[in-house]
């Protein structure tokens, strides 16, 4: 059977030390028995590794950042899409997932597919509206606040709501532990000066960081989940190597969260096991997550099932995987003529 | 005491607990106390076996035996039941 040939789009092409989840989506599609994808990298940054890597990216277009409003972003898609005619778009990033709900029913007009979670789904798993999240679903989760100033963080552990240790965390990413009042007003300027307010408390749980990446279909089925339990961490607390687990628990929790969710599209949870085995949902990424290339190596093409679910195609469950399956990230220097530089500085396009 | 079923051991004596991620490496000795653990050998028959096969008496080998079933417990490398 031939291939079906899709012209795809996708951001999160910066794989730098934070990595976006581009590249390994990208990774994973191109594995894929059934579609044959040119791939359009949609770039933020000159310097953005993915443009480059021409064995996974067709041709890259920069678009403007989300921030810069919903127009000039819808417009650029179309003068990318009257060139490309791009089938399905994958967008990478939390900062962009909302801009793209959004944007869904005009990309849909214009022939373009995606496979995102509802406006009220992704609006709804936000860190500072964890508790609320926790007590809706029937989820365990920290208790988290948000606040727009250090006092209010103050306020917090004067009521005896928090104490120290305590997780101070960008709306989008980025987490520190304060151990104490000073680390806290540190903690709070440093992310809200990143990524804005509100800044998120979040109760500290001991225990050990887990994290799923699943894809649901929404209606409530798990078309994959594979856990993962990070091996070694960067000092940004990015997974630089990583090992899939055989945890039913942590599979049941997925699937209850996709069903009581009916979770659409791509997602990471991030939990703590605390020594008494019990899981805390601390933060849902509404996006498949840099890692997502080891459920790929585990038996478990997530990113090609994103795909055919965005393109309307039936995907059957996947009700195994790999146990002990390790990755290990490493940096690598590409080398690159200044002419390909030159070329997106200036056109925007490579 | 009972060893989880779920841990892979290899001949080399790397453990790789597939519900944490986690994989140690034993001595020679300790991969085979935990093999004869994993045939449910009582402790006398461990001891019995221990002293036979190296210079050991019976007390002494005991003493290190429960120090490395603590570690065991502690690793939670045996039945959540034990």
């Amino acid at each position: 059977m031939s291939k079906q040939k899709l012209t795809i789009a996708i951001s999160g092409l910066n794989n730098v030390d934070s990595p976006g989840p581009g590249i390994p989506v990208i990774r994973g599609i191109r594995e894929s028995v059934d579609i044959d994808p040119r791939i359009i990298g949609l770039a933020y940054e000159n310097l953005e590794p993915g443009p480059y890597m021409r064995e996974f990216v067709d041709k890259t277009y920069k678009v403007p950042y989300p921030s810069e409003g919903v127009d000039p972003l819808i417009e650029r898609i179309r003068y990318i899409h009257e060139r490309e005619q791009i089938d399905v778009l994958i967008p990478n990033f939390d900062s962009e997932i909302f801009v793209f709900i959004k944007l869904a029913d005009k990309l849909g007009e214009m022939g373009i597919h995606t496979f995102l979670p509802t406006l009220s789904q992704f609006e709804e798993r936000h860190k500072s509206n964890l508790p609320q999240y926790g007590e809706k679903h029937d989820i365990t989760v920290p208790d988290s606040r948000p606040v727009t100033s250090f006092e209010d963080i103050e306020d917090l552990v004067r009521k005896g709501t928090f104490s120290w240790p305590l997780l101070v965390k960008g709306k989008f990413y980025d987490a520190y532990m304060a151990r104490s009042a000073d680390q806290a007003r540190i903690y709070f300027n440093t992310v809200s000066a990143k990524w804005g307010l509100p800044v998120i408390v979040q109760e500290f749980i001991k225990g050990t960081e887990v994290n799923v990446v699943a894809l649901g279909d929404g209606s409530g089925r798990t078309v994959g989940a594979v856990p993962m339990r990070k091996q070694y961490i960067t000092d940004k607390g990015k997974a630089w190597g990583g090992i899939t687990l055989d945890d039913p628990s942590m599979l049941d929790f997925t699937h209850h969260v996709m069903a009581a969710t009916r979770w659409r599209g791509g997602m990471e949870l991030e939990l703590i096991r605390t020594p008494q085995n019990e899981l805390y949902l601390i933060e849902i990424n509404p996006r498949l997550p840099a890692w997502v290339y080891l459920a790929v190596a585990a038996g478990q093409n997530l990113p090609e099932a994103l795909i055919k679910l965005a393109m309307g195609q039936k995907v059957p469950a996947w009700t195994r995987y790999d146990v002990g399956k390790i990755f290990i990230r490493y940096s690598f220097d590409m080398i690159c003529d200044l002419d390909a530089f030159r070329k997106l500085s200036t056109t925007g396009e490579l | 005491m009972k060893i989880k079923k779920s841990l892979a051991i290899s001949e080399t004596g790397f453990v790789f607990d597939p519900s944490t991620g986690d994989s140690y490496t034993l001595n020679p000795i300790g991969l085979e106390i935990i093999q004869l653990l994993r045939e449910g050998k009582s402790r006398e028959d461990i001891t019995k076996a221990m002293t036979r096969t190296f210079d050991v008496d019976s007390l002494t080998f005991e003493r290190y035996y429960f120090d490395f079933l603590g570690m065991l417990k502690q690793m939670q490398l045996v039945e959540s039941d034990e």
